[in-house]
């Protein structure tokens, strides 16, 4: 059944259509991914979903619940979390704490404030454990400004699974990575989506992370969905190969 | 326990005790002086939970300071009450209910906006002071007698300078640490944490979940109270409130020391404002041009020293505190 | 009627100093993304360099003889002047810093600047009524208005105009609105970034200089008057939008209209009245009425 669903969503700046009346659709546990070259639509769709900005028209609904107007606040508690394609960490607190401020938001905690978050132990072991999943507890402690490109890309990811989402949107997770880090990173995002029954979106341009990871690909051109199969399908589609795979960097 | 409040605790309780035995070893003068210090940081303390932890600069903090200085003064003139408690409680609700209705226009702003509108609200502030002189006392402001401690309990007696420099000065110690310890709390607390999400990024804070106005508000007006405090214990040191502590320059010494002391550790402010509050003590009779010693200062520390001084000497390496 | 028209030309009258302050800010924010604290004290170095110059050459006479007019922009080329020389050495190190350190330097500088003018020119006002005076005034119907009040309405407008044929019809102003649209692209295209900026920072010291050099023979230059003309700029440019020209227009007459208004029905809120208007439109449109996101 579908987790997400969006019907004719359409988002124009000035003259530019980035997202023309587009209908989007995401089954419950599946990982698909997004592709298309710059300036398809596919942040753009991203943006619309996970509220960064609303949507001219249409409509998008969430496991039965519309949430085309809903608050990002909103779209959290139900579920949606998202990384981003230029990091976006919390560079003045550590590794640590920036997946336990996710779980201390996901329980309503960061409410409180005379208690030590330091003195939370439930909330300290599962950011532990969270770490451990990202291969990112060696670093626990270190200010997330410090770390390596590859290492943030990853805690980018682990701060929104810490959210404990249905639907993850991740966006462009590998870039700017180099290429033999790419693999130890997609393999550590999709063994969490999968052991975490995550639903995944996957905005990609690498196209052997793609077919090698997703099992679905959508295709997007120009704001609309171009194709939308399975690897070899994609592949065969003359127009996503006319339009996008000719200018894809492997 | 982790290293950090560990290491804090270890050099703190000798300063603490240093701070304790202070009346008893040097002249009654000395020990008003450091009251007057000791009441600047916990003003700095207050700021700084706006522009060190949540990534706002505030340029009119003084209102905050006023609404707590004038609560006491109109506690004595209409309520007749000579008690510090109520004394602080009526600052408290006081600064608290102004925080509370400028945050809500400032918060939802970028910095810039932010910045002057803290700095235009207060001068509005100011502005009533003078207008409204007759509840005021306009510019001659209000004068406010020696309070009674501890529920009235502790008196003043015959000797005013003698209660100022020991009773009055253990009081301001005591509310001083109280709050140390409290602010300490809440900027390690998980809200605490929220906060820095915000100053470092507010997008990010927003899809963790973090209602980015919400918490800044509730930060606004959490370091307004701490501000308010600050000129509730100061009004019995002065013996009288005057509009000068709501004009924009008081809010400019508070970013001024707050930046001296080093806004991005949790006891840089602290020990900016007691160093500011020496210099201007013994620097204000050698200069009228006090603003531009000022600020000439605080161009040379941000062109120089942005740490501030406990950050820069952090950076040397002796580390008396780790943030965050 | 004619108290009507009294009250309109009152308003605009400080629709055009208060265009010519906020024009400037708007100008520099548009372009260099800076927001200078002690652009009001630029407006007030401009008003005490111009009294102090026409003083000078007046010495105690009252004769206010035509030329002396003349001298009345000194004001405005000394804050270009000061202007030029601060970019470069106090502003452009902290580019690439957090905004809070733009924010506190130019604070440190507003603080300097206060004392400074104290320093030169000592805490009590400096007066040219003379010049005021000299030009007499006009009568329509039953009422009489000063002359030179129509002079500084002719500057604000002059002022506009000219500032909009600038920004629009000169290479000069291709360049500027290229960089203030995309500083990369346009250093990417051979701009001299650092000139240009430095070129728009001066133009909008110069303008706040201007106003301050208008106004001064009206009300003297004064101690204070820097901090007050920033707020009430910012209050223009928050109606206006800031980095927005035009808004800084819109803002300036609205604020000028809604001051006379108060001045006259309210004489004790008169400034409330105008913290609220910009209260009410930060609260229904947080970018200004015309400004840029």
């Amino acid at each position: 059944m579908d987790i997400l669903q969006t019907s004719q969503l359409a988002k124009s700046f000035g003259d530019t259509h980035a997202v023309d009346h587009v209908d989007f659709r995401v089954t419950t546990g599946e990982v698909l991914a997004l592709i298309g070259s710059n300036g398809a639509g596919k942040t753009t769709l991203i943006n619309l979903i996970s509220g960064l900005i609303p949507p001219d028209s249409g409509r998008i609904d969430f496991q039965g619940n519309d949430i085309t107007r809903a608050s990002v606040h909103r779209k959290i508690e139900l579920g949606i979390a998202r990384s981003f394609q230029l990091v976006n960490l919390f560079d003045g607190l550590t590794v640590q704490d920036n997946v336990a401020l996710a779980i201390f938001s996901r329980e309503g905690r960061t409410r409180r404030l005379l208690s030590l978050a330091a003195a939370d132990g439930a909330v300290r072991d599962e950011a532990a454990v969270v770490l451990k999943q990202f291969g990112l507890n060696g670093r626990a402690e270190v200010l997330a400004g410090g770390l390596s490109q590859g290492e943030r890309k990853l805690l980018d990811v682990a701060v929104a699974y810490a959210l404990r989402p249905k639907l993850l949107f991740l966006d462009e997770p590998t870039s700017g990575v180099s290429t033999r880090e790419k693999a130890p990173i997609m393999d550590i995002i999709s063994e969490v989506v999968r052991s975490g029954g995550i639903t995944a979106v996957i905005v990609e341009h690498d196209m052997d992370v793609v077919f090698r990871y997703c099992p679905r690909i959508v295709a997007m051109h120009q704001g609309t969905i171009l194709a939308d199969g399975t690897p070899d399908e994609i592949r065969n589609n003359e127009q996503v190969t006319a339009n996008l795979l000719g200018t894809q960097t492997a | 326990m982790t290293a950090a409040p560990r290491r804090v605790l270890a050099w703190s309780a000798p300063v603490l005790l240093a701070l304790i035995a202070l009346p008893f070893v040097v002249p009654p003068y000395q020990t008003v002086l450091l009251s007057y210090g000791l009441v600047l940081a916990i003003a700095a303390l207050g700021f700084n939970l706006l522009l060190g932890y949540t990534g706002l600069l505030s340029f009119g903090h003084s209102a905050y300071f006023g609404a707590g200085a004038y609560a006491v003064a109109f506690i004595v003139k209409y309520l007749g009450l000579e008690s510090m408690e109520a004394f602080l409680l009526g600052g408290i609700l006081a600064s608290g209910a102004v925080a509370a209705l400028f945050g809500l226009l400032c918060v939802r702003y970028t910095k810039i906006f932010f910045g002057i509108l803290t700095m235009a609200l207060s001068q509005v502030l100011w502005s009533l002071a003078f207008k409204f002189f007759w509840v005021t006392g306009g510019s001659d402001g209000l004068r406010v007698p020696t309070p009674t401690l501890l529920g009235g309990t502790v008196r003043v007696g015959s000797d005013k300078f003698e209660f100022l420099s020991h009773r009055y000065y253990f009081y301001v110690l005591a509310v001083f640490v109280v709050c140390v310890a409290v602010m300490w709390i809440i900027v390690h607390s998980p809200f605490g944490k929220a906060l820095q999400a915000i100053r470092d990024n507010e997008t990010r804070a927003e899809f963790v979940g973090v209602q980015v106005w919400h918490y800044r508000w509730v930060a606004f007006v959490i370091s307004g109270i701490f501000t308010g405090v600050a000129g509730a214990l100061w009004v019995p040191l002065n013996g009288l409130t005057t509009p000068d502590i709501l004009h924009w320059t008081f809010s400019g010494k508070m970013v001024f020391f707050t930046v001296l002391g080093g806004f991005q550790t949790f006891f840089g402010p602290i020990v900016g404002a007691i160093i500011f509050n020496y210099l201007e003590t013994y620097a204000v009779g050698h200069t009228v041009y006090w603003q531009m010693v000022l600020g000439i200062v605080l161009v040379v520390l941000v062109l120089v020293l942005p740490a501030g001084i406990v950050g820069t000497v952090r950076r040397f390496g002796l580390r008396p505190v780790k943030v965050s | 009627m004619d108290t009507l028209v009294v009250h309109l030309l009152n308003a605009l009258l400080y629709a055009s100093v208060m265009f010519l302050i906020a024009g400037g800010l708007s100008l520099i924010y548009g372009v260099m993304r800076i927001v200078n604290l002690a652009h009001g004290n630029l407006y007030a170095f401009g008003a005490y360099v111009s009294a102090w110059a026409v003083g000078r050459v007046l010495g105690s006479g009252t004769e206010a003889s035509p030329w002396l007019y003349a001298l009345l922009p000194l004001g405005a080329v000394a804050a270009a002047g000061l202007g030029a020389v601060l970019e470069p050495t106090l502003l452009r190190p902290l580019y690439r810093r957090a905004e809070e350190y733009q924010l506190l330097i130019t604070f440190g500088l507003l603080l300097i600047l206060e004392d400074l003018m104290r320093l030169i020119w000592g805490p009590y006002p400096l007066q040219v009524s003379a010049l005021y005076e000299g030009l007499g005034s006009l009568t329509f119907g039953e009422s009489i208005y000063p002359t030179y009040n129509l002079l500084v309405i002719l500057i604000g407008g002059l002022a506009a105009a000219g500032l909009w044929a600038f920004v629009y019809r000169t290479q000069f102003g291709v360049v500027l609105r290229a960089t203030s649209q995309n500083m990369r692209m346009a250093s990417a295209l051979g701009v001299n970034v650092n000139r240009v900026y430095v070129q728009a920072f001066t133009l909008g010291c110069f303008m706040a200089g201007l106003g301050g050099a208008v106004i001064v023979p009206q009300q003297g230059a004064v101690l204070g008057m820097g901090v007050d003309a920033l707020i009430l700029a910012f209050v223009v440019v928050v109606i206006g939008g800031l980095g927005s020209l035009e808004g800084a227009l819109i803002g300036a007459l609205m604020v000028g209209v809604v001051r006379e208004a108060g001045i006259t029905f309210f004489p004790e809120i008169e400034l409330a009245v105008l913290y609220l208007m910009a209260a009410v439109v930060l609260l229904i449109r947080p970018a200004g009425i015309l400004g840029r996101a």
